[in-house]
């Protein structure tokens, strides 16, 4: 393990006292676990009307009228409109990433005018006093639609010309982006790799189409009043929203006020400016009454964005001895039927993970962006990167077999050494610290690697029904979004910086204010933890507001593990001014220099006189008071900080997973799931467990369960639980997780994201599990989800087959033609 | 409309309701108990889960009408005297909540699981919540709240035993409850049955009376009314 020796220490607390590190339970479960909770659909106004939203029952199709006669004659029936009545005012919903300089965006409406372009788009609301009322009134609406073909293949659709899914664009691509390493510098290009190639492998694989499937459905409240509004939001990004409904709406920003109450999860499924904002926003305005929108589950997995949705095309070259040469990846991502706040950006973040932790001299990365008549996508936990993991750990694993290679020693044989660190990759990323080989090595022994393989050899020998798989996964990511010149340089329309100001009050307490709005990942304890570090108050006397752009001016919000590396250096930098401040105060209450202060244990004590000291309480009240306070400066502690990371945050880790197959059903079994992630120097391990279980659950629940279908007509067919199928505890195994330390070294407190890092190893462990299991069966791919149908499918299929099985009929599904859509080594 | 009366968490409640009117929609709206939630609209999620007459129910698959003349009791009627009730205390020690919005039901779902199996085995608790989907932890750790609950001491569990409000075990050394193992190296299960002083934060002054974590009444639920015949939560998800 490694630790660096120029970490800053907190100086407010002894080692041994030190908050950082403990597993603190957490201050907000109070009222979640007693229902005193404030979720946004808990909230009401006086006079508040509900909103209820008619949906197209079709894909794509001209709207020829709409009749909303029927729903005004209905008793509690305030108003109704449709789109033409909001098509002056309602803008677009803004897309921020514009990831290249020609990307087409055609413009997203919140509520359809003249053309839908999937189904679950917003056709027309009501407002009423009741939800039932609201409910019941949109069944006597009636709209007439000019059916238009579905568009529903991506493959189909950049070839398509005729069937555009925008009649004013061109074509079904939204845009063409392009890295190649050589171009760039960082670098070769894979030309040359792959012509010298020893071996190449080429692969397909499909990332289906998710849906992030939050518990809590989203709710929106709009009170617009005074030519401004409050909007209450079942959101992740209070900040961003307001920004965006300002210049969006023209409303006035410093009249917007956006408030992220208690959020019932998120994972980028509610990073987002939603259309439903927007409509809750423009019929409060319009009757000047409060209204409020809850989704139902059906209309959340419809028409709250879906996530991942790629095709990818994969080569890989290396040399006989294992040694990797080249990567070249081609990818068409599914955008759906709009780009919305960071659509586009989604793969293109996945560009810079293929190479992952492997020494890639050459690469070179192209993603199509298209358009289809679905459900608009965005982020969902990973967004881009566990895509890009699932393709490298699965073309790795193939390479494995092409070489007749141990699958880890291949992946030794590759990746970034522990001294070799930092490391600067092909794709132009560095890796700032990292220790795969101590994960590795505390991996293998936590699963019992050889005792797995003894096992898996004799159900081989016995040709036992059940089969036994061994599947690895070893990665890193790229998270902490993100140092702001970067985002620039990729047209990424904000900046990566986070805010925090910390005020003490006259009686000692503490409060934090935070630009990160957290829905579950525990804040509240972390920073209190941190600021009682560095500050050296007590846990209990901190109090943390955020999520209310009024009380918590200034963020970027929460999402791509960007919290405690982001949003909690900043907390420390506020907090280190608060000291600065206090020490000046305290210098003088003691009479001595500056200079000969200790800060220790929340004290100032003059060196060498230890009776002289003075409780940074003490300074707070001394400010308040202003009675006695040097010359030239303000009476007060109160400090804000804005912190811009320099990279980058870069945890890894290995997981092993081992999958009992019975070849009879297609059914899998995970038998056993370890993992060994290095985050950096923890701040509370019970919160990164909790962050990795779930982040678990998801990356197996897209290897195993999860799918978004949709049928011929456009139509969601997994649109409820019943069918979009989230694992219940008995679909998930117990997890054997540990952790190494490998400091961060850009920034003080040593830390890395956590996040998302187990949804983006865990999917490709699972998957080469099943695979190992079954390839001496002739399997050398599954589609995901690997269900029981699938599996059994695959393993009657073709023997000799290196594509997956047919038998899906999902959409972005199986077809086996079409070697290489994009064309081989043509980057343009 | 149609009168119904019924008991909710201990108090009379009368009223005249539509006979379509879900027990949730009745709970939430009518009488303001939004601590208990709805989370989907196929009766697959659980959040919505309360107990009538003692059993679980999901509360968006009855109607209000079936619960005249009939005591529901929702997460808000659990905590006794400013106290929370074990199981809330056990999710709170084990980490078994993350945005909490599935946690109200699936307390309720765990109360009814242990009233009808008070020593479950990991398999069984886990097939006792699988009415109740959560998307933030994984299980794992409502599983070993569940476990603490039942009296049971956990495996693989890192919770120290420091609670928010900074009061550590009694007879335990702050220091020592540093984990210098992070991941899921277990805690001495001595730790487990010891007392604790919990204060219910937000609450100032003296700790209040002492809830003991490792409760070991076979039935937690014993606040909770009575044994009516096995009910498990309907609808399980997919």
């Amino acid at each position: 393990m490694t630790i660096t020796e120029d970490r800053v220490e907190a100086s407010g607390h002894a080692a041994s006292d030190r908050e950082v590190g403990k597993s603190r339970k957490r201050k907000e479960d109070q009222r979640l676990i007693t229902g005193r909770t404030m979720w946004t659909d808990n909230h009401t106004l006086p006079g508040m009307l509900h909103m209820g939203i008619l949906r197209s029952p079709v894909a794509h199709a001209r709207i020829s009228s709409v009749d909303l006669s029927g729903a005004l004659e209905r008793p509690g029936i305030v108003a109704a409109f449709s789109g033409q009545d909001f098509a002056d005012e309602q803008g677009s919903i803004p897309c921020a990433w514009p990831v290249t300089p020609d990307m087409v965006n055609p413009g997203h409406p919140s509520i359809a005018v003249d053309q839908v372009n999937h189904v679950g788009e917003a056709v027309a609301i009501v407002l009423a006093r009741t939800k039932s009322a609201a409910q019941d009134a949109l069944e006597a609406i009636d709209v007439d639609y000019e059916a238009l073909p579905t568009i529903l293949d991506m493959e189909e659709a950049v070839k398509d010309d005729t069937h555009l899914v925008h009649s004013h664009t061109e074509s079904n691509t939204s845009f063409h982006f392009v890295f190649d390493a050589g171009e760039v510098g960082t670098g070769s290009s894979t030309d040359e790799a792959f012509d010298n190639a020893e071996v190449t492998v080429s692969r397909r694989f499909i990332q289906q189409r998710l849906i992030p499937a939050f518990m809590e459905p989203r709710s929106f409240l709009a009170d617009f009043q005074g030519g401004g509004v409050t909007l209450w939001a079942a959101t992740q990004v209070p900040h961003i929203a307001r920004v965006m409904i300002a210049l969006s709406l023209g409303i006035p920003e410093h009249k917007v006020r956006v408030i992220a109450p208690d959020v019932g999860g998120g994972f980028g499924g509610k990073l987002q400016v939603t259309p439903e904002e927007f409509l809750v926003i423009m019929a409060s305005r319009r009757v000047g009454k409060p209204v409020k929108y809850t989704e139902t589950r059906s209309e959340s997995l419809l028409s709250a964005h879906h996530g991942r949705d790629q095709i990818q095309y994969i080569d890989i070259a290396a040399k006989r001895d294992g040694t990797v040469t080249g990567l070249k990846v081609r990818l068409l991502a599914d955008m759906g039927a709009y780009l919305r706040l960071v659509s586009p950006g989604v793969p293109v973040l996945g560009a810079f993970m293929f190479p992952a932790i492997y020494k890639f001299p050459a690469y070179q990365f192209v993603c199509d962006g298209v358009f289809t008549t679905k459900t608009p996508t965005d982020a969902y936990r990973g967004a881009g990167r566990p895509e890009a993991t699932f393709a490298i750990e699965r073309v790795m694993d193939e390479l494995a077999v092409e070489l007749d290679m141990d699958p880890m020693e291949l992946r030794r044989k590759n990746w970034i050494t522990h001294e070799e660190f930092p490391f600067t990759t092909v794709a132009g990323l560095t890796y700032d610290s990292g220790n795969y080989e101590a994960a590795t090595d505390k991996a293998l022994e936590m699963f019992g690697w050889d005792e797995l393989s003894a096992e898996q050899r004799q159900r081989r020998e016995n040709n036992d029904p059940v089969q036994l798989g061994l599947g690895i996964s070893t990665f890193t990511e790229m998270c902490g979004l993100a140092p702001s010149r970067v985002l620039g340089s990729l047209a990424y329309g904000a900046g990566g910086w986070e805010s925090a100001s910390i005020r003490m009050l006259p009686t000692g307490k503490v409060e934090v204010v935070s630009g990160s709005t957290p829905h579950g990942q525990g804040h509240d304890t972390a920073w209190s933890q941190i600021v009682a570090d560095q500050l050296g108050v007590p846990f209990e006397d901190v109090e943390c507001i955020h999520g209310d752009t009024a009380s918590s001016p200034r963020g970027l919000d929460t999402y791509g593990s960007r919290s405690l590396v982001v949003g909690g250096i900043a907390v420390v930098k506020a907090a280190e001014k608060v000291v600065a401040k206090a020490r000046r105060i305290a210098a003088h209450l003691l009479e001595a220099s500056e200079d000969d202060l200790e800060f220790k244990d929340g004290s100032f004590s003059v060196r060498g006189t230890p009776d002289a000291k003075i409780a940074i309480q003490e300074t707070a009240l001394a400010v308040f008071a202003a009675h006695n306070y040097p010359e030239g400066i303000e009476p007060s502690l109160d400090s804000e900080a804005t912190f811009d990371p320099e990279n980058f945050s870069f945890p890894h880790g290995t997981h092993l997973c081992a999958t009992e197959v019975d070849t009879e059903t297609g059914l899998v079994t995970i038998r056993k799931y370890v993992c060994v992630d290095d985050v950096g120097e923890p701040v509370n391990p019970l919160i990164i467990e909790g962050q990795i279980h779930g982040g678990l659950a998801q990356g197996i629940a897209q290897a195993l369960f999860e799918e978004a279908v949709y049928d011929s007509d456009g139509n969601l067919t997994t649109g409820t639980f019943v069918d979009y199928t989230i694992p219940s505890a008995t679909d998930l195994p117990h997890f054997d997780t540990d952790n190494t330390v490998s400091p961060s070294t850009t920034n003080p407190l040593g830390v890395k994201g956590v996040g998302e890092a187990g949804t983006i190893a865990s999917t490709p462990a699972v998957v080469n599990s099943v695979i190992n299991a079954l390839r001496h069966l002739g399997v050398n791919d599954v589609q995901m989800p690997m269900t029981p149908e699938r599996v059994w499918r695959a393993l009657q299929g073709d023997q000799h087959s290196d594509r997956a099985a047919e038998g899906t009929q999902a959409w972005g599904g199986a077809t086996t033609e079409d070697e290489n859509l994009l064309g081989t080594g043509d980057a343009s | 409309m149609t009168q119904i009366n019924l008991t909710v968490d201990g108090i009379k409640e009368s009223a005249e309701v539509e006979p379509r009117v879900l027990l949730v929609h009745y709970l939430r709206e009518n009488l303001g108990k939004v601590g208990t939630v709805v989370g989907c609209d196929t009766s697959n999620c659980g959040a919505c889960t309360v107990h009538l007459d003692g059993e679980s129910v999901k509360s968006c698959s009855v109607l209000a009408v079936q619960a005249d003349g009939c005591e529901v009791t929702t997460i808000e009627g659990l905590s006794r005297n400013g106290e929370l009730h074990p199981m809330q205390q056990a999710f709170h020690d084990k980490h078994g909540l993350q945005c909490g919005f599935c946690t109200p039901g699936m307390i309720m779902a765990a109360l009814d699981l242990l009233k009808e199996n008070p020593s479950p085995s990991e398999h069984e608790i886990r097939e006792g919540i699988e009415g109740n989907l959560c998307r933030c932890t994984g299980y794992q750790n409502i599983v070993s709240a569940i476990q603490q609950a039942a009296g049971q001491s956990s495996a693989g569990q890192v919770a120290s035993d420091q609670d928010s409000t900074g009061q550590s075990s009694t007879g335990q050394s702050s220091a020592g409850q540093n984990t210098a193992d992070q991941g899921s190296t277990e805690q001495a299960s001595g730790q487990q049955e010891q007392s604790t002083q919990h204060i219910v934060p937000g609450e100032t002054g003296d700790a209040t009376a002492a809830v003991p974590a490792g409760h070991s009444a076979g039935a937690p639920a014993g606040d909770i009314a009575d044994d009516a015949a096995a009910g498990q939560s309907t609808g399980g998800a997919a």
